[in-house]
């Protein structure tokens, strides 16, 4: 069974892989194959966890969780076109709760502890013992200071770029490149990551040419 | 020849190729390791074909995407034989989640978070096993949840690994006293909220079935303020914002996380602002957490491939700049 599962892994990795020369129907196959387990996969997971274990089982015990019950029947109305619009009542729910739910959490978190973090001592912590931050700290807080502010500049568009404003706009431009560059090296790092481990298992697990 | 030729005889090559080293496992060949001179010779060989390929651009012989992705193969397959190390350098943001678990008393209880799944696995995988290593190590006692399906099921190939080696073997760690792993809870961030006033609540039974006020490690446990710190490992949503914006900023958990390289940059300002006690970045977190805990495991190994396949993707970069200004500036300009 092992040998059977390493073989049927192999040759869906290298189904995958295949399209790098062409589309062909080895690599059509194989994305059929993952496009329907993965749908399989949820629905067995919504149903069991969802609908199973949490409406099923606790329905008698709360009787609130009727009421998600009902929303989520009346979203399949929209399978019927004459009623879809009472699909639009648990949508509208789902919307306006989420929203008010995630409105809270990210003011508090990506606004005002992240402003929090932006307004620090540009060189030291300790005014009163002197000047003792290191030269990496200081230059990282004028970093955060003249990149948080420029990028303001940038995107404040009631005044034309011009002039002193423009030339902060511009070297708002540059911390934003800066940042776009970063992720997308690291980006180029985790698709790397996916390829190497798929060799690893190729080569190691499946062929055993690797430790 | 044809190309459909060519392709039978490529196929033919490849099968056998497969056949012969998946016998040879069978019967016990050995892996293949190349020495330090092979693996110079190899960067060597490596560095002359790009070499070549830049002076063909030179010349206006553009290659084909094809070769690009045949140097990106070899660059990430022939490092994973080399018996070459790198260097790593640990960075502050690492050695901090490092500082911050050896600091912990014994007995102290770390909720990890598995929320990736196997996808992921090459850069979480190794994070998961030198933490939970490291925990084991230091008497902590470990709490597993996901909120990833899969997550719990990657959190047990990490367990059998980590129990497995010789140091934890010797503990004799019991499951629910020692570690203990509740399983996937549906629900997003709202279990991570729920959990806030009751564990219990969302996990009402572990990933055996055992309910959890018969598990001696959690029954005491009502919500995050019996938790000492917690590990997220984060292939995206819901993930280590989630746990930032409610468990960190609402309840006031202390958290490190370990997160996908895709997703690194966003977690990033957390850290500076103390949302975060630590990040590990992609498979250089992972290294770099390996080497600051002394665990050698496959997050080194693979960063030699990471670091050729970086030096390869910027050559191509730099080819690919020279053959633009070479003919298609020239031609756009004419425009």
């Amino acid at each position: 069974m092992e040998h059977f599962a390493l073989w049927v892994a192999a040759f869906l990795t290298l189904g995958i892989i295949s399209f790098l020369y062409k589309d062909n129907p080895w690599y059509k196959v194989t994305e059929a194959i993952f496009v329907g387990i993965s749908a399989g996969y949820w629905v067995v997971v919504l149903f069991w966890d969802n609908f199973y274990g949490k409406f099923w089982v606790g329905k008698d015990n709360d009787s609130m969780l009727y009421v998600g019950g009902l929303l989520g029947l009346l979203m399949l109305m929209r399978l019927i076109p004459k009623i879809g619009w009472i699909s639009r009542w648990p949508l509208a729910f789902i919307v306006g709760a989420t929203s008010g739910l995630w409105m809270m959490n990210y003011f508090a978190s990506n606004i005002m502890v992240q402003i929090q973090g932006t307004i620090v001592p540009l060189f030291s912590a300790n005014f009163g013992e002197g000047m003792n931050a290191g030269y990496s700290t200081v230059i990282g807080n004028l970093v955060i200071f003249i990149g948080t502010f420029t990028g303001l500049v940038y995107f404040f568009f009631s005044k034309e770029h011009k002039g002193v404003y423009g030339v902060g706009a511009r070297v708002g431009i540059f911390f934003l490149m800066i940042t776009f560059g970063a992720a997308f090296g690291y980006t180029v790092m985790s698709r790397m990551s996916l390829l190497i481990g798929r060799l690893d298992f190729l080569f190691g697990d499946w062929l055993g040419m690797i430790k | 020849m044809s190309t459909r030729i060519k392709e039978i005889i490529s196929m033919v090559i490849i099968t056998a190729f497969v056949v012969v080293f998946y016998f040879g496992k069978i019967n016990g060949w050995e892996s293949i390791e190349f020495s330090a001179t092979v693996s110079y010779i190899c960067i060597l060989l490596l560095l002359l074909a790009l070499l070549w390929v830049l002076v063909l651009t030179l010349r206006g012989q553009l290659i084909g995407r094809r070769v690009v992705f045949l140097f990106v193969g070899i660059s990430v397959t022939i490092p994973l034989f080399m018996s070459l190390e790198q260097k790593i350098n640990v960075s502050p943001e690492v050695r901090s989640i490092y500082d911050t678990v050896i600091a912990l008393p014994p007995g102290s209880r770390v909720l990890v978070s598995f929320d990736f799944d196997p996808p992921t696995a090459p850069e979480l995988q190794p994070m998961a096993e030198t933490f939970l290593q490291l925990c084991f190590e230091r008497d902590l006692k470990v709490i597993i949840m996901g909120l990833w399906p899969q997550g719990p099921q990657q959190a047990n190939l990490a367990l059998e690994k980590v129990l497995d080696l010789d140091v934890i073997k010797e503990k004799n760690l019991q499951y629910g006293i020692d570690y203990v792993n509740l399983g996937f809870q549906t629900g997003n961030e709202f279990v991570i909220q729920r959990m806030g006033s009751s564990f219990k609540s969302m996990f009402n039974t572990d990933y055996r079935g055992t309910p959890y006020d018969d598990i001696p490690l959690v029954k005491n446990i009502k919500n995050f303020s019996n938790i000492d710190y917690s590990f997220n490992l984060s292939a995206g949503f819901p993930g280590t914002i989630e746990w930032v914006q409610i468990a960190v900023d609402r309840y006031g958990l202390l958290l490190s996380t370990g997160s996908t390289a895709v997703q690194a940059p966003q977690v990033y300002p957390y850290l500076n602002a103390g949302q975060l006690n630590g990040i590990l970045g992609g498979m250089n977190g992972a290294a770099e957490f390996e080497k600051v805990t002394g665990f050698k495991g496959k997050g080194t190994k693979y960063m030699l491939s990471q670091s050729f396949s970086h030096i390869i993707v910027i050559a191509f970069i730099f080819i690919g700049n020279v053959a633009f200004f070479r003919s298609g500036r020239k031609s756009l300009l004419k425009r």
